[in-house]
C-alpha cells in the first residue's frame, strides 16, 4: 500500500525546490542592484558619458542649490572635507567641484569614498562625467590631496526639487570592488 | 523526543529571560553587564523560535499526523531521525558560543549587518547554528508533505483532513520556501566576514540594507510558521469542547493558505523606516492589513463555532479560549505597528516587544500547552491532574498579562528595546512586567510537575478520551499500539463529523 515511488519522486522535487529557493535568496541581490539603480533608491548618483554630454541645453531659468556634505568610516584615519559648501546651479550646465582629503597616520592607505544623494528621487538627475569615487584612492602617509567631481543637474529634475545634498563617505577599500557609479 | 526537546529548550530560553528582566526590575545596571545583557537578548530569541516553538510544532506533526490520517508512520523515518539529532548538536554549538572570547553573538537575533559582523569567535558558531537548524527544519517539511501527500488512508480525501493536518502542511512549504533565503542571507553574511565579498559593506559596494530585506523576505513567513500551527491546533480543540463541527472548514483553509502566501509581500513593515520611497511605505502597509482579513475570518469561525455549542472548560480548552482572546490582541497591536506614520513612533520600542510577545507566548505557546493536554492522554494512557492543570492554565495567563501588558504603555511611551538600562519614568512598569515574568517562569515548572505525574500514573483514559473530539486518532487506544494503521483503515464521511 505504501507507495515508495511516489514518496521518493515528492521528496525529491521538494529538495529541488528547496535548491531553487537557495539560489533565489542569491538572485535577490542582483534584483535588488537593478531595482536600485533604475529606480535611483539607494542615493547613488547616476553617470553621463561624452556624447550625451554634448547635446546639453543649459536652462538658466532655474537655481537649485547643491550642499556638499563629507563623511569618514569608522576606523579610516582620514580626514576629508568639502572646499565649498554650498553652490548654485543651472540645470543642464558642467560644474566642478572639490574636496580635500589628508591622511591622518604614519600609514598608506587604500580608502574608497561612496556617494549619496538626498532626497532619493534627485539622485538619478545628478550626474557625473567624472568623479574620484569612480576609483580607489591611495594617499601615502600624511598626504594631502584635492579630489574633483565634474556633474550636471539633469534638466528633468522634478519641479519640487529646490535643493539637495551630495554627500561623500570615505571607506577603508576593500579587496574585492564590484564597480561603483 | 522533539516535545521534550523543546520543553528543554524552553526553560533555556526562559531562564534568560529571567535574567533579562531581573536586569530590568529596577532602572540602572544591577547583575550583568551590557555586552551579556545584549547576548541573553541574541541567545533568548533564537532558542525560543528554533528551539521551544519550532521543534514543538514538528514534534507534534511527526506524532500526530500519521495517526489523524490513517498511516502506519511517517513516509521518511531516517529522515525524521537525522532532523531530529542535528538540533542537539546545533543549540550545543549555538550555547557554547556564551562561554567564548568575547562572548555570545548579541547583535540581536535579526543579526543585521554591520553590527552582527563585529561578533567576536562566536560569529562562524552562531551561522552554522542557524544553517543547521534551517536542515534540520527542512527535512521536517519534506517529511510532512511526503506523507501527507502519499500516505493518507482510503477515504481521507483533502478536504475531509483535520485543520492541524492542514495546517501543518501549509506550514511545510513556508519552511521550504523561506528557510534557504535565511540560509543564503547567513551564507552572504558569512563570506563578507571572511572571504572579502561585499554583499552588505558599503565600502565595496554592497547595501547593509539588502541584508534587511532578504531577512524579512524570510521572516515574516517565519512568524507564520510559528503561528500556522497554532492555528491549526486550536481548530481541533474548539470543536471537541463545543460539541460542534468546526465552523466554516473550507474557509479556514482557504484563509490559512491565503495567509500563508500574502506573508511573502509584507516583508517591509519591519522596515518601515529605512528609508524606503513613498510608493513602497503604501504598498506594504496595505499588503499588511490584507493579512488581517483571513486572520479575522479565522478567528470569525472560532467564535461562530462556540456559538450554541454545549461547551466545557477542561484545561486544553481554556488554553485555546485564552489563546483566541489574546492572539486577537496582538493581532491588533499588529495592525497598530503595520500603519506606516504610526510604525515611525512605535519601531524598536517596548511596544513591539509586546506585539510579538502576545502573537508568541500567549499565542503560539499557549496553543502548544493546550496541546499538549489535549493530546497527553492519548500518548500516555493516563489522564492528567485536570485540578492542577486549570490551576497552570489560571497562573500562566494571570501573569503573561501582568508580564506583557505593561510593555504596551512602555513602548508608547518611547522605552527602546534591546537596552540594559533605561530612564526612571520608566520604572514602575518595569517592575510589574518583571514581577509577572517571575511568576509566569515559576508557574511553568508546574507544568513539568503536571507532565510528569501524567506519564508515571493517573486515572486510566479510554480510546475516546474526549467525548466531543472527531477522528482517526481517537479510534485507537490509549496510548496508541506501536504499530497503528499498519491496515489502511477505512474513512467515511461519518466518523470525521457529529
Ligand atoms: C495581523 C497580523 C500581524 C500584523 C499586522 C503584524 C505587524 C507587525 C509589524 C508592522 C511589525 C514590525 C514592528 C516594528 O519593528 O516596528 C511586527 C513585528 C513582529 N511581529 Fe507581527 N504582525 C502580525 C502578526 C504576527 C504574528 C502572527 C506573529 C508570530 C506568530 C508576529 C510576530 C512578530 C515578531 C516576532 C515581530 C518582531 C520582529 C523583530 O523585530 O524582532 N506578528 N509585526
Ligand atoms: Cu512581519
Amino acid at each position: 500500500m505504501i507507495k515508495v515511488r511516489s514518496i521518493k519522486r515528492t521528496s525529491v522535487l521538494l529538495s529541488l525546490f528547496t535548491l531553487i529557493m537557495f539560489g533565489f535568496g542569491y538572485a535577490l541581490v542582483p534584483l535588488y542592484d537593478v531595482f536600485c539603480e533604475v529606480t535611483g533608491l539607494n542615493g547613488k548618483t547616476g553617470r553621463i558619458y561624452n556624447e550625451e554630454a554634448k547635446q546639453l541645453i543649459t536652462d538658466n531659468q532655474r537655481l537649485v542649490t547643491i550642499h556638499f556634505d563629507s563623511n569618514i568610516n569608522g576606523n579610516l584615519a582620514w580626514k576629508l572635507k568639502a572646499d565649498q559648501k554650498f553652490l548654485k546651479v543651472n540645470p543642464g550646465k558642467f560644474y566642478s567641484v572639490t574636496y580635500t582629503v589628508e591622511n591622518m597616520i604614519n600609514e598608506e592607505i587604500v580608502g574608497q569614498a561612496i556617494p549619496s544623494v538626498s532626497p532619493q528621487i534627485a539622485s538619478l538627475y545628478l550626474k557625473k562625467s567624472e568623479c574620484f569615487c569612480f576609483r580607489n584612492q591611495v594617499l601615502k602617509p600624511g598626504e594631502q590631496k584635492k579630489l574633483t567631481v565634474r556633474f550636471e543637474l539633469d534638466r528633468d529634475l522634478p519641479k519640487g526639487v529646490e535643493s539637495l545634498t551630495l554627500s561623500y563617505t570615505f571607506f577603508k577599500a576593500v579587496k574585492d570592488n564590484k564597480k561603483i557609479s | 523526543m522533539y516535545l521534550v526537546f523543546s520543553l528543554i529548550m524552553f526553560f533555556i530560553g526562559g531562564s534568560m529571560a529571567m535574567i533579562i528582566r531581573a536586569e530590568l526590575f529596577q532602572p540602572g545596571l544591577q547583575f550583568v553587564d551590557p555586552q551579556f545583557y545584549n547576548s541573553m537578548v541574541t541567545v533568548h530569541a533564537l532558542v525560543m523560535i528554533f528551539g521551544a516553538v519550532m521543534p514543538a510544532g514538528v514534534g507534534l506533526a511527526n506524532w500526530m499526523i500519521p495517526i489523524m490520517i490513517g498511516a502506519p508512520d511517517m513516509a521518511l523515518p531516517r529522515m525524521n531521525n537525522m532532523s531530529f539529532w542535528i538540533m542537539p548538536f546545533a543549540f550545543a554549538l549555538l550555547l557554547s558560543t556564551l562561554f567564548m572570547d568575547g562572548g555570545g553573538p548579541a547583535g540581536g537575533w535579526t543579526m543585521y549587518p554591520p553590527l552582527v559582523l563585529q561578533t567576536g569567535k562566536a560569529f562562524p558558531f552562531l551561522i552554522f547554528a542557524v544553517h543547521f537548524l534551517g536542515i534540520s527544519s527542512i527535512m521536517g517539511a519534506i517529511n510532512i508533505i511526503a506523507t501527507v501527500f502519499n500516505m493518507r488512508a482510503p477515504g481521507m480525501t483533502l478536504m475531509r483532513m483535520p485543520l492541524f493536518v492542514w495546517t501543518w502542511v501549509i506550514t511545510a512549504f513556508l519552511l521550504i520556501a523561506s528557510l534557504p533565503v535565511l540560509a543564503g542571507a547567513v551564507t552572504m553574511l558569512l563570506t563578507d566576514k571572511y572571504f572579502g565579498t561585499s554583499f552588505f559593506s558599503a565600502a565595496g559596494g554592497g547595501d547593509p540594507v539588502l541584508f534587511q530585506h532578504i531577512f524579512w523576505f524570510f521572516g515574516h513567513p517565519e512568524v507564520y510558521i510559528l503561528a500556522l500551527p497554532a492555528f491549526g491546533i486550536i481548530s481541533q480543540i474548539i470543536p471537541t469542547f463545543a460539541r460542534k463541527p468546526l465552523f466554516g472548514y473550507a474557509s479556514m483553509v482557504y484563509a490559512t493558505a491565503s495567509i500563508a502566501i500574502l506573508s511573502f509581500f509584507v516583508w517591509a513593515h519591519h522596515m518601515f523606516t529605512v528609508g524606503l520611497p513613498i510608493n513602497g511605505e503604501l504598498f506594504f502597509m496595505y499588503a499588511t492589513m490584507l493579512i488581517a482579513v483571513p486572520t479575522g475570518v479565522k478567528v470569525f469561525n472560532w467564535i461562530a463555532t462556540m456559538w450554541k455549542g454545549a461547551m466545557t472548560f477542561e484545561a486544553p480548552m481554556l488554553f485555546a479560549l485564552a489563546f483566541v482572546v489574546l492572539f486577537t490582541i496582538g493581532g491588533f497591536s499588529g495592525l497598530m505597528l503595520g500603519i506606516t506614520p504610526v510604525d515611525f513612533q512605535y519601531h524598536d520600542t517596548y511596544f513591539v516587544v509586546a506585539h510579538f510577545h502576545y502573537v508568541l507566548l500567549t499565542g503560539a505557546i499557549f496553543a502548544l500547552m493546550a496541546s499538549a493536554y489535549y493530546w497527553l492522554p492519548k500518548w500516555t494512557g493516563n489522564m492528567y491532574d485536570e485540578k492542577l492543570g486549570k490551576i497552570h492554565f489560571w497562573a500562566s495567563a494571570i501573569s503573561a498579562n501582568v508580564l506583557f501588558f505593561p510593555q504596551h504603555f512602555l513602548g508608547l511611551a518611547g522605552m527602546p528595546r534591546r537596552i540594559p538600562d533605561y530612564s526612571v519614568q520608566f520604572a514602575d512598569f518595569n517592575m510589574i512586567s518583571s514581577l509577572g515574568g517571575f511568576a509566569y517562569g515559576i508557574s511553568q515548572l508546574l507544568f513539568v510537575y503536571i507532565v510528569v505525574k501524567c506519564v508515571l500514573g493517573g486515572k486510566k483514559a479510554t480510546g475516546q478520551v474526549w467525548d466531543g473530539a472527531r477522528g482517526l486518532e481517537w479510534t485507537l487506544s490509549s496510548p496508541p499500539p506501536y504499530h497503528s494503521f499498519s491496515k489502511p483503515p477505512k474513512v467515511t464521511k461519518a466518523l470525521m463529523e457529529y
